[in-house]
């Protein structure tokens, strides 16, 4: 395989910076990773970790500084050069044809692969690979079939295949099961141990950076604020660098709410995904006034289906959606009257208009009704503004002006934009889909708080998330989906982390 | 990152900050859509250069026949006319995300059943009543062609763009079936046409500019979508649901209703420029109806980027080009395509300048340095 016993290869950066015009994205990064370990990158949303791995990788040139493999100062000019000197990637987004098999996959990847290639020999040395391999994947599935999981190990076993010795996970279990994420991290330390390859693991997870990595670099605004091995440092100290002197808002308490009626009543829900397979199958929910239910799961189980069918995104086969007892259909007059809100992942996707300014963004809720539109038709611009105006300072929008077209806000502030928008009146129902997706610390407190609130109030709230420590912290009852149904249900006292995880496997 | 640091000295930038801001966002509409019009006369120049003729020549003809007299400038105005409103037909729609091509059958089938629906009454009614229901006639047939259209796209899932193109071929076949068949005037000996609608229904011209009124009513439409688009619910969650159609769903807005709605506004458009074509120019229904104004208007839309109230001096332009075509035909020895090469020109690099948008920091009130 390698002339070397231990073929771990080992990467340091000295004085990495990345200047994008007037940006600087990543500013005297100096990191160190040993041979033969795993290395956990940490920081924020824009704190500079991708940048940081692109110039590792060649995808961009370093305005300033070196990169040093195995001890040799080398330069990386594109993604060919960095595969030559064994440096591998597994990005978080699939880059796996899915009609073919993972066979051909790994085969047709390879940078000399022939032209005309013989299947027969090419399978059995693939599976002589594999045989060395500790993870295990159907070699003879179309891809499309395979699960989240499946389909991550067969990224990283692409990039063991081709031989890559040094390898940069970006968010490698975003999109598995806990149980599934401790398989995985599991066998590639076990990899790590012997010596085979050494992995940089950009992560989220405290949870998972303390069990399974050795070392951890932490960035912050570009800049490298802290580095150390993970058994001399404690999450909070781990916090505390990634997040500065920010000040975090305090969390909203949990008040208790006396025993109250059933405000969103979901009987028998069917839709379809848009193939037209089906992809949530009699789905019963109910959900009180001041009342969390979570929604867990893996992503793709029909959770943001759910979301789409009670946001009006999405026709719904059959079933019956009662709120306060009226059947709802999710018009404008009925959204307005029974006081349903929405606050949806990806919100300049699902909830804003990208092009149109934050001002206008605010008043989707609002523009048919007084005081913009006072007949009805006639818009006035001005109270409008003034609206604007009152929520960006109440809600801390951070904007240039309420004229801004609000795709050039940073995420955290266009999901405040939209926070401000549907949650700044009466609410009853609110449906809530992965809203922290991808946002600062500061943001992910201020939104989970003000959720909070709104339950506090007497709302009834559904919360649909991927993020399993966001459904433990916020919810009263959890509800796991698995393959379009709802698979359990249990108050949120009642359950553990392993069960919910059980569940989401779809063991029930 | 960026929160923070970027941000913080604009927070509560001044009125005329504002405002001067807004002019930067707008100027870029108004270059860019320049520039793409430089490199498309120089592309269009370098076509000439190779077929040995002169681009100063073209230039200075295109010049003299489009604007250059008093009688080149009611050429050009007559043309305008038409270009307004089938543009409106393209904007409205694009407004809303919906991409229409098909406003010349629009406009032909509307010239045509304005003109027929005039037949039964021309022996007895006024002209005062004879014009209004053409142009009523007409611009319901419009609304109904375009807005089928975009009920087929909302209920069915069809591409309006690709439907609405199909059914222009429709459009002109049902007029040949029946200006070539039973509707044909024996009494005219040329072209197959409609029996004409009389000098007492034409539409006059407008006092002192030798130009049917049809440019008014076009620039009146114009005026008031653009006011429409801009200023009412209507236009507001019309432009939500071309900005974002999902999120407009999530607002619960009825974008069923918007497309069919404004799919009919844009045929109601086109529809009225048919009728303008038969009452103020033709006089009757035939063939010189298919005069390629729907497609010219696709071209005018674009380039004044769906605004209608951009939309009528663009339309001049065009305008001006169209009513150059047969003097540089003449003159230069150029076939008569060669006007249709240069608008070509202008509609590829117009859409290859979409891409430029957003990328220079002159037009961007929120760069600094």
């Amino acid at each position: 395989m390698s002339d070397k016993d231990r073929p771990a290869v080992g990467v340091e950066t000295v004085g990495m910076t990345k200047i994008f015009g007037s940006l600087t994205a990543l500013e005297d990064a100096s990191i160190k990773v040993r041979p033969g370990t795993l290395h956990a990158l940490l920081g924020e949303n824009g704190a500079g970790k991708s940048t940081l791995v692109k110039c590792m990788m060649g995808f961009y040139q370093p305005t300033r500084g070196k990169l040093l493999v195995d001890g040799q100062e080398v330069v990386v000019r594109n993604p060919r050069d960095a595969m030559a000197y064994k440096l591998g990637m597994v990005y978080q987004h699939f880059t796996l044809v899915p009609s073919l098999t993972a066979a051909e996959n790994l085969i047709v990847s390879r940078p000399d692969c022939p032209s005309v290639i013989d299947w027969k020999s090419e399978i059995g040395a693939l599976e002589a690979f594999l045989n060395r391999m500790p993870f295990k994947v159907p070699l003879r599935t179309p891809v499309s079939s395979l699960s989240a999981g499946e389909k991550q190990k067969l990224e990283i076993l692409k990039q063991l295949y081709l031989d890559r010795r040094f390898l940069i996970l970006d968010e490698p279990t975003s999109v598995l099961t806990p149980g599934e994420a401790d398989e995985m991290l599991g066998l590639l330390r076990g990899m790590v141990e012997a010596g085979e390859i050494t992995i940089l693991m950009i992560s989220h997870k405290f949870r998972e950076v303390t069990a399974y990595a050795d070392e951890v670099t932490v960035l912050r605004r570009g800049r490298q604020v802290g580095s150390g091995l993970v058994k001399d440092l404690t999450r909070d100290d781990m916090a505390r660098m990634m997040i500065g002197d920010t000040k975090i808002r305090e969390r909203a308490a949990r008040t208790s709410v006396e025993k109250s009626a059933t405000v969103l009543d979901l009987t028998a829900l069917y839709a379809s995904d848009d193939d037209g397979l089906p992809a949530i199958e009699a789905i019963d929910l109910k959900v009180k006034a001041g009342e969390i239910v979570g929604i867990a799961g893996v992503s793709g189980n029909g959770q943001s289906e759910l979301v789409e069918v009670l946001s009006g995104q999405r026709d719904l086969d059959d079933g019956r959606i009662l709120i306060h007892g009226h059947p709802f259909e999710p018009s404008r007059g009925a959204m307005a009257k029974l006081k349903v809100f929405s606050l949806q992942e990806e919100p300049l996707r699902n909830s804003a208009v990208p092009r149109m300014s934050v001002a206008e963004n605010m008043a989707l809720r609002s523009f048919d009704q007084p005081p913009i539109s006072r007949s009805g038709w006639w818009l006035k611009p001005g109270p409008m503004k003034a609206i604007a105006r009152e929520l960006i300072a109440r809600y801390r929008v951070k904007t240039p002006s309420p004229e801004t077209p609000i795709e050039n806000l940073s995420g955290g502030n266009v999901q405040r934009a939209v926070l401000a928008r549907e949650l700044s009146g009466d609410v009853d129902v609110l449906i809530v889909a992965n809203p922290c997706f991808g946002l600062d610390f500061a943001s992910v407190a201020e939104i989970r708080s003000q959720i909070m609130d709104q339950r506090n109030r007497g709302a009834a709230v559904l919360l649909v998330s991927e993020d399993l420590d966001e459904i433990l912290e916020l919810a009263d009852r959890v509800a796991v989906m698995s393959e379009g149904r709802i698979s359990y249900v249990a108050p949120i006292g009642e359950t553990d982390r392993q069960t919910i995880g059980h569940a989401m496997a779809g063991h029930h | 990152m960026t929160e923070t640091t970027q941000s913080s000295g604009l927070a509560a930038p001044s009125a005329i900050g504002e405002w001067i801001g807004g002019m930067r966002r707008s100027a870029e509409f108004i270059v860019i859509p320049l520039f793409a019009l430089f490199v498309s006369a120089s592309l269009f120049s370098l076509f000439l250069l190779a077929l040995g003729k002169s681009p100063q020549t073209f230039f200075e003809l295109l010049w003299r026949g489009g604007f250059g007299t008093e009688f080149s400038w009611q050429n050009t105005l007559v043309r305008t006319a038409p270009l307004i409103l089938t543009a409106l037909c393209v904007a409205i729609p694009a407004r809303l995300g919906l991409v229409i091509i098909g406003g010349e059958g629009a406009l032909v089938l509307s010239g045509f059943t304005a003109a027929v629906v005039a037949l039964p009454l021309l022996s007895w009614a006024p002209p005062f009543v004879v014009m209004p229901v053409m142009l009523l006639t007409a611009a319901i047939t419009g609304a109904l062609w375009i807005g089928a259209v975009g009920a087929l796209r909302h209920y069915r899932g069809i591409n309006e763009t690709i439907a609405s193109l199909l059914m222009f071929y429709i459009a002109v076949s049902i007029l040949n079936f029946f200006v070539e068949g039973v509707l044909r005037d024996p009494s005219d000996p040329n072209k197959p046409s409609t029996a004409p609608i009389g000098p007492a229904n034409m539409v006059g011209e407008i006092p002192g500019l030798h130009v049917h009124w049809g440019l008014a009513f076009g620039v009146v439409i114009a005026i008031v979508l653009g006011i429409v688009m801009s200023r009412t619910t209507f236009g507001f969650a019309a432009r939500v649901t071309g900005g974002n159609v999902r999120a407009a769903r999530a607002q619960g807005l009825p974008v069923g209703t918007l497309m069919v709605s404004a799919t009919m506004i844009a045929g109601a458009c086109a529809g009225v420029a048919g009728y303008f074509e038969v009452a103020a120019i033709l006089g009757k229904a035939n063939g010189s109806l298919i005069a390629g104004y729907g497609f010219t208007g696709i071209l005018v839309s674009f380039l004044a980027r769906h605004n209608p109230i951009a939309i009528a001096p663009v339309a001049v332009l065009f305008g001006g080009l169209a009513a150059a075509g047969g003097l540089i035909q003449r003159r230069m020895g150029l076939p008569d395509a060669t006007v249709q090469v240069l608008q070509g020109l202008i509609f590829v690099v117009l859409l290859v300048s979409e891409t430029l948008y957003g990328r220079f920091r002159l037009f961007d009130p929120e760069a600094r340095g």
